[in-house]
């Protein structure tokens, strides 16, 4: 699903590099968490799977393609495959629930009819159901993440990048999102979470990737957020 | 691609970017109506050359049967064709000529008629109210008096004249003003393009947030910027649309009506509609074309695809 050989990345005008010699492997079907503070990479390496920057050195294999090899009007048709979840939500304000999951369908060309059925269907999945004439602004933060869950996940992406969804939200609210994003994971879809979140990475358990300073400083199956010191 | 979706797009970023899609409109149009006001400048110098123009120097009008009676210098009757005999072997003998060429009473018929056609005074004309001529290719085009005093007051010329003397101030005047008129055309597209590149600027940055979120879930290049692009083409044609009506209503208004240029200098031929309707097409593709073209090159710059 997602392969690291030996990635390094170096920005621009900067001596430090953001990634160091990075390899690692995600199977089709993982929940993995990625963990670090901030500046240890984590932003950088969910840049380099989206392609959103290319490596500076190494190589970098998303659903079997080979990113640097993958021309630039290939990109979109690679993203269409990969869903994406941010800390703000990124909903467009002047449309409602449905018309912003719907948005990710009409732009990449699904008939309406198309868009009709499956937009029910995922609010109901992310239990929005009933709110799809409602406005972003009047709902809660962990609604507004589900909203914006939902439009990552109805075009049915083979992996679901989330970059800290539960930064914003309360600990409660926190647990639903978790609990909804474990939910796609068992229907298949490789989940790859950047979090700070102590508390959920040692609740999940799952699979554990740490960065620091750009380095691989652990890679654990059914991992915690630390180690005990 | 969903037409009805990148429609309701393009319209909302034409009313948000209000004052600047003015700004578009209207530099497009002066700009354009400009460029399409030189071009009938020029055809309307075309249309005035006529048929000896550019061959040659120095026309000998010979008198017909008419002038006999009207024409003082022609008191002693239309030329005869030892008098012609006599003009060309003068003419062939002398050295600033370089070549020299005899236009019938029907020749000039059929040129006058080429250049007038439907004007009402080409149609009372007979071949017989021409006149025959010699027109005369100089070797130095400046040695029109040579031939003007050795012809003037000759039994059976009527008249010596320096065609390109005559026509060549006004030409010249014309030339200026369409030089002036593509300068100023040139200034209002660049200040046009300009306008449409910051307009594209502006309305990317604000609505970076869908083109992110668009190039998030995979939308293709074209489909995103498509909007953008359409919505500089879609100023640029309402421009393109008042620089045509300009233009019609410019010739309207000078030559037909208002200032009746056709009524009060009726000897010029002026240029026809059709020559107005030719430079319509030519002003439309070039309003899409171009703010479309701007945009596109705008895009690559402000919009990360």
């Amino acid at each position: 699903m997602i392969r690291f050989d030996n990635v390094s990345k170096v920005y621009p005008k900067q001596t430090r590099p953001a990634l160091r010699d990075v390899s690692l492997e995600v199977e089709k079907g993982e929940f993995v968490f990625l963990v670090g503070s901030s500046g240890s990479g984590k932003s950088t390496f969910l840049r380099l799977v989206l392609r959103e920057e290319r490596t500076s050195q190494g190589q970098v294999h998303v659903l079997g393609k080979d990113l640097a090899r993958l021309s630039n009007w290939k990109v979109p048709q690679m993203r269409r495959q990969l869903g994406t979840v941010f800390q703000d939500f990124r909903l467009l304000p002047n449309k409602t629930v449905a018309e912003n999951v719907a948005f990710a369908q009409e732009v990449i060309g699904k008939s309406k009819g198309e868009i009709r059925k499956s937009v029910p269907q995922v609010l109901d999945l992310v239990g929005l159901g009933g709110k799809e004439d409602r406005m972003p602004g009047e709902l809660s933060g962990g609604e507004q993440q589900r909203v914006a869950i939902a439009r990552a996940f109805v075009n049915r992406p083979k992996l679901l990048i989330a970059d800290e969804p539960t930064g914003n939200l309360d600990p409660q609210t926190s647990v639903g999102i978790m609990k909804l994003l474990d939910r796609i994971n068992r229907t298949g879809t490789t989940v790859l979470m950047a979090t700070h979140d102590q508390n959920i990475v040692d609740q999940m358990r799952k699979r554990v990737i740490e960065l620091e300073k750009g380095r691989l400083v652990r890679d654990q199956a059914r991992g915690v957020y630390g180690y005990q010191h | 691609m969903r037409a009805q979706f990148v429609l309701s797009e393009i319209g909302v970023g034409l009313r948000r970017n209000l004052t600047m899609t003015f700004a578009v409109i209207v530099s497009v149009a002066l700009s354009l109506a400009l460029f399409g006001g030189s071009l009938l400048m020029s055809d309307q110098v075309g249309a005035m050359k006529g048929y000896w123009y550019d061959k040659v120097n120095v026309s000998i009008f010979l008198c017909n049967k008419s002038d006999a009676e009207s024409d003082p210098n022609c008191a002693k009757g239309a030329v005869t064709d030892d008098q012609k005999k006599d003009i060309l072997s003068d003419l062939k003998k002398m050295s600033v000529v370089e070549t020299v060429a005899h236009e019938s009473q029907d020749e000039a018929y059929k040129h006058y008629k080429e250049q007038f056609g439907d004007s009402p005074l080409a149609a009372s004309l007979t071949p017989d109210q021409m006149q025959e001529s010699y027109r005369i290719k100089l070797k130095d085009p400046e040695k029109y008096q040579v031939i003007a005093t050795a012809f003037n007051g000759r039994d059976g010329v009527q008249s010596v004249q320096d065609q390109k003397g005559i026509l060549d101030n006004l030409f010249t005047m014309l030339n200026l003003m369409n030089r002036a008129a593509l300068g100023v055309m040139a200034l209002m597209l660049i200040v046009a393009l300009l306008l449409i590149v910051n307009t594209v600027r502006v309305s990317a940055f604000s609505r970076r947030r869908e083109t992110g979120i668009m190039r998030l879930v995979g939308a293709s290049g074209f489909y995103i910027q498509a909007p953008f692009i359409m919505e500089a083409a879609v100023a640029g044609a309402i421009g393109g649309g008042l620089a045509c009506v300009f233009l019609v209503v410019g010739r309207y208004f000078t030559i037909d009506h208002g200032m009746a240029l056709s009524s009060k200098l009726n000897l010029i031929n002026f240029v026809g509609w059709d020559a107005v309707l030719t430079k319509l097409p030519l002003i439309l593709a070039a309003s899409v074309l171009m703010p479309a073209l701007a945009a596109f090159f705008a895009l690559r710059k402000y919009l990360k695809v």
